[in-house]
Parts: C-alpha cells; structure tokens; sequence
C-alpha cells in the first residue's frame, strides 16, 4: 500500500511520516525505515514524482565549493590567513590567493591582511577532512571597507539574492546602498544610517516572510512606501546578473535548492 | 591597511550612524527600547519576573530564606543580589565561575538597591540577634543583547515589589504557605548606564553597541531624582562636560524606565 | 496495610500527563531553543552549534560531540534557595540526558565540531530531567540539526501498587504509608527505543516492563507537542 503522507510544500519535523512504499525514493532531509518514508530534518516537503527531499528552514552553514562568503580574518599563519566564516569550520586563505599583489617569500602576511579584516571570498576547496580554502583573488572578490554587517540564516538566502539577483538588486535600487550577500548568512552593506536600517529591516522581513507567496511585490511595496520612490518593476527572469554582489559576478543561486 | 584602524572601521561606521541620531536599530542615542515585564514565571520563587527591553531578556527570581544576622547587625535582615552570566543567554558566553563581568555586574545592581537603602532591612527582622530574613535576589539573563545592569535592576526591583513572605512555623520557613505581606520597598532606584563612543554620548545599549564603546557610566537615580550609586567602566575617560550631560540624561530617562513598575 | 492510590492528588487519570506547553525558538541569539512545560515545571533548552569545539583538544576528527548541560536557577526548586553552580546531580543528569538524544542524532555529519545544549530550569515539580530532555529535542530540530526523530521524555512509576504516569513532586513523596516508585524515561516513537531509563524506589521486573509499556503512549502525546511547538513557529511556512 503507497501513499503519500503530506501535502506539497508542507513544514515537516524529524521524525514525521512522509510516506509509506517501497516505490518512493528518500532524498535530501528524509530517510527509510522498513516501509516508511521519515524526515530527518525540520524543513519544507518537496515532492517530485516518486522523490522526496525536503528543504531545510534551518541549520548552520557548511562550506562548498564556489560559494561567495563573507568572512573574517582570525589568524596569521605562515601559509596564508586563517579565516572565520560564521560556519563550524573555519577557512584558510592559501598566500597565493590572497591578492592579486604579488607577495615575496617571508614577506610579513599582516601587511595584506590584518587580524579582524572583513573580505568576501570564494571556497575554492572544501576537502574530505572539512579544509577549507577561500580565495580573494578573482573578479568580485576583496576587502570590505566600512560598512555594517547583518547575520541572517544561511537558508534563507536564496530569497534574499532572489532569482539573478533580482530581489537584492531592488533592495539597492531603493536605498542607494551597497549590499554584499554571501551563502554563509552573512551580508555586508553601507549607505546612509536611514537607508541602511531599512536594508535590514527589509531582509529581516524577507527572513520571516519567505514562505508567503508575493514575496517580491510584497517588499517591492514596503520598499516604495518607505522611500517615497517609485521602483522598476524587477522582471525575475532578466534581472541583472549579480549574485548580490556589487562587483559584476556571474554566480547567481537559484531560489529553490 | 594596519590593525588598528581596520580593528575600529566598523566602530567608525557606528559612531557615523550614532552621530547622525539614527542608530544601528533605528533609536536615538536617548531612546530606550520597549520594555515589558511579566510577573511570577516562577511559582517556586517567592518573587519572580521576566523582563524585556528590546531583544534582552532576564529573569529574576527572589528567595527568601530565614537565618542569623550578622553580629554588628542584629537587628536587620540581609540583602544579596547576584547575576549570573549562562552560556544560554550569547553564543560567546562560557561555562564556569563567574567572570568578572559577571561579577561586576552583580555588584553593580546589588549597590543600586542596597545604597538607597530600598530594602527595609529593619523590617526583616525577626528576633534581634536571633532570626531575620535573608532576601536573595536572582538575575538571569535568558537573552543578551545588552544593558544587563539597567534591565536586570529593574527586573530586580519588579520581583521584589511582588515577593511574599512565607508563612512561619515553630521557627521554620513554611514557603507553601504565603503570607498576604509583601517585600515592602521603600525607594526604587532605577540606574541608567550612559554610555560613549568616540564623541557619541547615548543609553540603552544593545551587545554590538556595548562591544565598540569607549566608557561607560552607571548611574542609580532613586525617585526624588538623588543619586545613590556611580559605576564607571570602559578604558577611556569622560570630559566633565560629558558628566554633566551624562547625569541629565540619567535622571531623565530613570523616570521613564521606572514608569514600568506596575 | 499500604493505603491504595486510586484517585490522584491532581484528579488526573492515572496514565494522563500534566497539562503540556510547548514553544520554539524563544531564546533569539541561540540556533535554536525551546520552551517545555508540563505541569509545574518549566524548562528552557538552547542549542549553540555544530560549532568549533573550545578547548580544542576535546574535538573528534570522526564525528561531532554533544555536550549538554542541565541547571536548575537557584530558586526553581521546592524548599530553600540552593546555591547556584553545577552539583553532582546536574552533571549526573546532564549525562544521562546527552545519552537520551544521542541515538536520534548522526554526529558523523559533523566532525570536529560541537553542538551544547543548555537546559535551565526557572520552577520544578517532579520530571524535571524528563522536561529539559524534551525541551533539548526541540531546541535541536529548531537549531535544524539532522535527527532521526523526537526525544520525548517522562518519568512513570507506581505509587503503592497503582502505576501512573507523570508523577507530579507529590506522587514522589506521597508519605509514610505509600511506597512510590519513579521511573524518568525516554522514548523514541518511530523505533519504541528507550534513550534514558533510570529509577528510583524497588518493585519486580514485570511492573517495571509494566510501567514502561504506559509510557509509550504517553511518548507518543509528548512528542506531538514538540512537533507541534515547531510547527507553530513556521506556521504558513510552505510555498
């Protein structure tokens, strides 16, 4: 007997029944156990033809490969820098992917990067034993001067990019400020006080928001009425190419994983 | 760029945002957050409150215990206010003895109450040189986002004004029992710690405020605006203009805290 | 001749728990929390992690440690004020509730890291180990650690010859001429595993099987509140 035990797009828990049959197939969040299909993490059911997986709503960081984070400097090794990345492992900035500087043999590393420095970077690696290796040698990628930093949940930043950067390039287009997303939660930006409030008031809004279907014309008005400015219309499908990024970066996350 | 000014980049950015009265959460620098306070979440205390200001959250239970004086005493009960600093309440709070700023804190709000003298230790006596009540009053963050000697003052204050005493019995404590009779407070200091940063003067702090500031200054105003306590803290110094400003913003905004007290 | 038990002091059935409350997410600097309350006793869980381990030589290259620790506020319990600091027997209880959710959890995902529960508890009234275990479980699925299932806990037992569950502080203290017999036990609903099994008081094997059959059905009511405290927090939360 197969049956399906949840809706579409439902908020499930660990240890909820999701199915019963051996002819469904557990995927990302669920498992089986003798007939039954369990999800194994709190997230959001999604059912495509006989696989189901859900989406988590929660849970840390983990690195991977090619995602832009945000991170910061902890330490000064011999080998380059090492880095937090609001994640339970931390990262290491190999010399040679420091900068595009070049850096001569026992060169004095604080010189480029000081302990407490803010940069977005690229994990170049993520090894069997959870090394990672960040780069901020590429187009895109550097130091972040100034500004404030925001943390939000790591899954919810799909929805803050938006698709091809469209919810993220309105966010800009409203206030005037710089914002920088990174896959690990953390997000950079700078403009006026005023302004930047309203950044984060509008990606906390996004984080609590991110279920109700509308979301883009839903901040689009928050954001108009409290700018007084009228914003273009985002067409989602060809909105501009950031990854939230403000260098031009052609890595755009998809909303849904 | 060298370590230091890259260290104090995002505190400039914050003095930027404290200068132009619009702060990281959007207040002015003499604006406190929303307050509010919940009474007996905990039917074990004799007294107890939860108290909220913004995203901080304390709760503060009283116990009240019977027990001998202190010889050069006799005839008053005894006070004694701690805070406790749980690795529940921030992600970078560890396990263990108390820090010093735990402790610090604890001292700082016991002052407060203890110097206005608003616990009527006479009061609490029950037999001179024999038997008094010893009140002990528990302050426990759940969530820190800063101000803890302010919110946890008040907290203090709260769950006091609602503590009853236990019944006694052949000399015994008997705490199912209550008594109609509250903790009587004769005063209600309320501190306010004014805080600076480079040149920003402002109360309420939140933890990230708390992380960049200069100094700061505590100060217990009591409800016919006298001072009873002073703390200062932080490695810079105040100018004595800073000061007189400091204590105008302090006995003004104790009142609107103390407005809280049911 | 031992009186029998056969009307509770609350008036409750004899395998109904106590009136249960449950919330997620209430400690907003925490990757996770809860909120647990059945009866008179309330207990606060906050999760913090997977996150690097300090001090570093406690890490494990092979999977993940689960460090729990449970604390009583200092005026949560039913007499006197007790000085607060860890004793024996919250480290004791801290032990024994890292074993309770241990076997839902598969720390393999997360070498060298460390995922701390912190249970604090503001009021007791009996089962206060069982609750900061329930409360634990929530605040780890709000935190979206991987787990198999919820731990629901609750402590049975018998007084005089009455099984019952939930005993309330008392049904553990009924008086001289009750014998009471306290049983805190978790179970896990998907596999009936039992995670944390302890006792207090002396009865036969078959009671005790007896017992633990009751608290099966009593896991099962628990855990649907657990689920439902974060189901409630995301209510709305598809599409």
């Amino acid at each position: 007997m197969s049956e399906l035990k949840i809706g579409e797009r439902e908020v499930v828990v660990p240890g909820q029944l999701l199915a019963v049959g051996m002819d469904f197939l557990p995927s990302h969040g669920t498992y089986r156990l003798g007939e039954q299909i369990i999800a194994n993490r709190l997230g959001v059911s999604v059912v495509e033809g006989k696989v189901i997986k859900t989406i988590p709503l929660a849970g840390v960081y983990l690195p991977k490969r090619n995602d832009i984070v945000i991170g910061r400097v902890l330490d000064i090794l011999s080998m380059g820098w090492r880095v937090e990345l609001k994640s339970p492992y931390t990262g290491l900035i190999p010399i040679k992917d420091g900068t595009f500087e070049f850096i001569p043999r026992g060169a004095d590393l604080s010189r480029y990067y000081s302990i407490g420095e803010y940069f977005v970077g690229k994990i170049t690696n993520v090894s069997g034993q959870n090394l990672i290796d960040v780069s901020v040698k590429g187009q895109g990628l550097h130091k972040l001067r100034g500004g404030r930093f925001v943390k939000v949940n790591t899954n919810k930043v799909p929805r803050i990019i938006g698709k091809k950067g469209s919810m993220v390039s309105m966010i800009k287009q409203a206030t005037d400020c710089k914002i920088t997303v990174g896959q690990n939660g953390l997000i950079w930006l700078m403009g006026e006080p005023a302004m930047e409030n309203l950044v984060v008031k509008t990606i906390k809004k996004i984080e609590n928001e991110s279920h109700i279907s509308g979301l883009t014309n839903r901040i689009k008005e928050f954001l108009e009425t409290a700018t007084g400015k009228k914003l273009e219309a985002i067409n989602e499908e060809s909105g501009d190419n950031s990854n939230g990024s403000d260098d031009s970066n052609n890595q755009s996350k998809e909303r849904d994983e | 760029m060298n370590k230091e000014s890259q260290m104090s980049n995002g505190k400039e950015h914050m003095i930027k945002a404290i200068t132009a009265d619009i702060r990281y959460d959007g207040r002015k620098k003499d604006e406190l957050r929303p307050v509010s306070i919940e009474y007996g979440v905990s039917t074990t205390a004799d007294g107890s409150a939860k108290i909220t200001c913004g995203n901080t959250e304390i709760i503060v239970g009283v116990s009240l215990t019977l027990g001998t004086p202190y010889s050069d005493r006799p005839d008053e009960g005894t006070l004694m206010v701690s805070c406790e600093l749980l690795p529940i309440a921030h992600p970078t709070i560890e396990s263990g003895p108390p820090s010093i700023n735990a402790i610090e804190i604890s001292r700082v709000i016991d002052r407060g109450i203890r110097e206005s003298g608003a616990m009527d230790v006479k009061g609490l006596c029950i037999e001179p040189g024999v038997k008094v009540w010893m009140v002990s009053v528990d302050v426990i963050p759940i969530n820190h986002d800063g101000n803890l000697i302010d919110i946890g003052s008040l907290g203090a204050i709260a769950a006091i004004t609602k503590t009853l005493m236990p019944k006694i019995e052949d000399g015994v404590a008997n705490y199912k029992e209550k008594t109609k009779n509250a903790l009587k407070l004769q005063h209600t200091p309320v501190p306010i710690t004014v805080c600076k940063m480079g040149d920003q003067i402002f109360v309420d702090p939140t933890k990230e405020e708390e992380q960049n500031l200069d100094a700061r200054l505590t100060i217990a105003v009591m409800e016919d605006d006298n001072i009873c306590s002073l703390q200062k803290g932080g490695g810079a110094g105040f100018t004595s203009e800073e000061l007189k400003i400091a204590f105008e913003l302090a006995v003004a905004k104790s009142k609107e805290f103390r407005k809280y007290l049911a | 001749m031992a009186e029998k038990y056969t009307k509770r002091f609350d008036g409750r059935k004899m395998n109904e728990t106590r009136p249960i409350v449950a919330k997620a997410g209430v400690i907003k600097n925490a990757d996770g929390s809860a909120y647990f309350k059945i009866g008179d006793t309330i207990a606060y869980a906050a999760v913090y992690g997977p996150r690097e381990v300090f001090p570093r030589f406690m890490q494990n290259p092979t999977k993940g440690i689960l460090r729990v620790n449970y604390n009583m506020m200092a005026f949560s319990g039913p007499g006197e004020r007790n000085r607060p600091g860890p004793n024996r027997r919250a480290k004791e209880i801290s032990l024994v509730s890292e074993k309770a959710l241990l076997p839902v959890l598969d720390l393999e995902k997360y070498p060298n890291t460390v995922i701390d529960v912190y249970i604090e508890l503001p009021q007791t009234d009996a089962g206060s180990r069982c609750a900061g275990i329930s409360a634990a479980s929530i605040a780890l699925a709000d935190a979206g650690v991987e787990m198999k299932d919820m731990v629901p806990a609750v402590a049975v037992g018998m007084v005089g010859d009455t099984p019952v569950v939930d005993l309330s502080y008392h049904e553990e203290q009924p008086g001289d001429d009750m014998e009471t017999v306290d049983i805190p036990i978790a179970m896990v609903p998907s596999t009936g595993e039992v995670t944390l099994l302890q006792m207090d008081g002396i009865t036969n094997k078959d009671s005790i099987l007896k017992v633990i059959e009751l608290a099966k059905d009593a896991c099962v009511v628990i855990a649907e509140t657990q689920r439902a405290a974060l189901r409630e927090k995301y209510a709305g939360e598809s599409k």
